[in-house]
């Protein structure tokens, strides 16, 4: 722009501090998407940026069941593998949890009772004894093993399905399409009115609409649960319905997308919209055919707006559409793992990936509109 | 598959009743009163009343739906600040007193003011060097679509991210959340940085600048590249510096959308409980309004009295910046 011309010596500090803000922005959502595509043990015992390493892990593995004994002369063995089909590397082991690492691997551990216990590098085990194995259950090593990194999509896997998520991004879908499109629809005949029609009483309008831009949220939840609840019961349905939601969504993205899309409809040519009058066309021909198509770029960034919000809310969701599994979204859903799975980062990784997904790749996809929307409806 | 469907026959039920509404009203309007045909009287009559009510046709459910969501409840809302737990007996300035007495909304007061002081200046501040320096390099537009990128992720799963970030192992284990790893790297003891008192706050707060930053930039830089050259120019052939050029010449002139970015970041601020909710659930002193609001709303079968002062508070703080925008939207509207 202005310097550009001037090669200044600042130019490589800009660079140099434009990058590293960058990367300060972007590690913690990268540190979240690599730790959801790592292996959960890993994940709780090495820091992400490890994960391209080999890592050593201090595990646990039970051994086989008595019956799986067999007789070798005199002594009775039980053999298997503790990494069981995975790579890896024991280092030591041991047999009581106090003491994980009191051999060397190889060695042959000599434990109570004349039993006898041996790890070897690749994971092969024997526990061996004088008399027969008794009981239902193995016994547990513990071991040090140095691990090779591992990616999987396990705990998407596992999230999807067992946590539930599969269906809180059903839900959240449902929520969103209609609580998108309805506030557009609804809006776009309300600007198209306060931009072109004349009636009295359209300055104080425009003047409460702006005012409701900023009303918090806050204010309106008590009287509208309450009302809500009048509702549901003389209807007989509850107060917590995908209607009652989407009309919310609706009437708290109305203000921003009446703003937003007056502001554009009033700009477009008068000559356009007074020539159709002259032709005889009423109101309601010159917004669907001429106003409507013209306006595609303001709907658009307004739709992006409002997805993202609606994708986005907590707190409309838990309030009207209430927190039972049937019907979280993906942002209840989440904090409530956070809540009931707050140490399993190999969970909340991979769910919060999932939940941020959509919005990115909206963002990604659609970023011009967005930006387009932004100054639209801030700069003026 | 059966909740998909379901969920796609609601959705389209939805979408098409709202559609329904605007083509039937307008359809029945034209119908009642014809315009293309009949005698020539009857025509203007018609036209006129037809313009007099197709407006109200159009505004209809956009108003309605304005009325019940916001501007009703608003007042219902001042209403039931003065009644008790239900809603239904009056209580008089009871709500209040408790508000003013209790320990609580003083130190969610004290939190929501601190949040209001650092957010919107932080991030604003950030946007504003981000999109100078930006605009003077080749990949400026990459780094500028992924500062802007935290935008699009919610309120939670940022929480999420940065609840990872501050993550704290005892012991001798290795530390797995970055701050942690740094610390010790360079030599620190680590530290459980959501139980700090005070400093928690700001562990919360860096979540949202690190959102909020792109907006701010994103409108800021657009208003740079609205200043025109010829200020630079002859701030440059009068001798200038950059810093000087960028306080002295550019910051000036862009002071209007300095301050709507200031305000509009400040109203999100007001809002914001999910953060806290997510991170700390309140504890530990970082109580903020919107959830101390959230919390007497369900807490023991909710308090919807004291809930409703809570949200009073918001909105107070909130109505200067509502005037200063209804004054300013008005000035622009004579100006057209």
């Amino acid at each position: 722009m202005i310097t550009s011309s001037k090669r200044t010596p600042l130019t490589f500090l800009v660079h140099a501090t434009v990058l590293f803000l960058v990367i300060i922005w972007t590690i913690p959502t990268a540190g979240l998407f690599i730790s959801s595509i790592r292996d959960k043990n890993q994940l709780s015992t090495s820091g992400w940026w490890t994960a391209l390493s080999t890592s050593e892990q201090r595990l646990v593995a039970r051994a086989h069941e008595p019956k799986k004994q067999v007789q070798e002369g005199d002594r009775f063995v039980i053999r298997g593998n503790l990494f069981e089909g995975s790579a890896g590397e024991v280092t030591k082991f041991g047999s009581s949890s106090l003491r994980p690492d009191e051999f060397d691997v190889g060695t042959v551990a000599e434990l109570k009772k004349g039993e006898t216990l041996q790890v070897m590098e690749n994971g092969d085990y024997a526990f061996s004894s004088p008399v027969e194995w008794k009981g239902s259950r193995g016994d547990r090593i513990f071991y040090t093993a140095e691990t090779p990194p591992r990616f999987t999509l396990e705990n998407y896997r596992e999230v999807l399905n067992a946590e539930g998520l599969g269906k809180s991004f059903i839900n959240s879908l449902t929520v969103t399409i209609p609580a998108t499109i309805i506030p557009i629809l609804v809006a776009a005949f309300a600007a198209y009115a306060l931009a072109w029609m004349r009636f009295p009483g359209r300055a104080l309008l425009v003047a409460a609409v702006v005012g409701l831009l900023v009303v918090p949220l806050q204010m309106s939840l008590i009287p509208l649960l309450k009302t809500y609840n009048l509702i549901g019961e003389f209807f007989g349905v509850g107060s917590k319905t995908y209607v009652g939601i989407w009309l919310a969504h609706t009437g708290f993205g109305l203000p921003l997308a009446i703003y937003l899309l007056r502001n554009y409809i009033v700009g477009l040519p008068r000559e356009i919209i007074e020539s159709a009058r002259v032709d005889g066309a009423s109101d309601f021909d010159i917004f669907r055919k001429i106003v409507l198509p013209l306006s595609f770029p303001a709907l658009a960034s307004f739709a992006i707006f409002q997805f993202l919000w609606v994708w986005n809310d907590l707190l409309i969701a838990m309030v009207f559409l209430g927190n039972d599994a049937d019907h979280m979204v993906l942002t209840g859903q989440l904090r409530e793992l956070l809540g009931s799975r707050g140490g399993n980062w190999e969970i909340l990784t991979a769910s919060a990936f999932i939940t941020i997904i959509i919005p990115l790749c909206v963002f990604f996809g659609l970023q011009r509109y967005l930006v387009r929307g932004l100054l639209a409806g801030s700069v003026k | 598959m059966g909740q998909l469907a379901s969920a796609l026959v609601t959705m389209i039920l939805g979408v098409m009743g709202c559609a329904a509404y605007f083509y039937g009203s307008n359809f029945l309007l034209d119908k009642i009163f014809p315009t293309k045909s009949g005698a020539a009287a009857d025509v203007a009559r018609n036209l006129r009343v037809a313009n007099n009510i197709r407006p109200w046709l159009f505004l209809g459910p956009a108003v309605l739906l304005l009325t019940f969501y916001l501007f009703y409840p608003v007042i219902d809302s001042i209403r039931l600040s003065f009644y008790g737990r239900s809603g239904e007996d009056f209580v008089g300035l009871a709500n209040y007193k408790w508000l003013f007495s209790s320990d609580e909304f003083y130190e969610s007061f004290r939190n929501n003011m601190l949040w209001l002081i650092v957010v919107p200046t932080a991030a604003t501040f950030f946007g504003l060097i981000i999109a100078t320096m930006t605009d003077r390099i080749w990949w400026g537009n990459i780094a500028k679509s992924l500062i802007f990128m935290p935008m699009a992720i919610s309120f939670v799963g940022a929480s999420v991210i940065w609840k990872f970030i501050y993550d704290f192992r005892t012991g001798g284990e290795d530390q797995i959340g970055l701050l942690n790893a740094l610390v010790v790297f360079f030599g620190g003891e680590p530290q459980t940085w959501l139980t700090i008192p005070i400093w928690n706050n700001f562990f919360l707060m860096v979540i949202l600048i690190w959102i909020q930053t792109g907006f701010a930039m994103v409108i800021l830089s657009a208003a740079l590249r609205g200043i025109p050259d010829e200020t630079i120019e002859a701030a440059v052939l009068d001798g200038a510096n950059g810093f000087q050029i960028f306080y002295k010449i550019m910051v000036p002139q862009i002071w209007g959308t300095i301050a709507v970015v200031w305000t509009t970041i400040t109203i999100l601020v007001l809002k914001v409980f999910d953060i806290v909710l997510a991170m700390t659930n309140a504890q530990w002193g970082t109580q903020v309004l919107a959830n101390q609001m959230f919390s007497w709303m369900f807490n023991g079968g909710g308090d919807f009295g004291r809930g409703a002062v809570i949200a009073l508070v918001i909105m107070v703080l909130v109505i200067p910046i509502m005037v200063w925008n209804i004054r300013r939207a008005n000035a622009e509207m004579e100006g057209r």
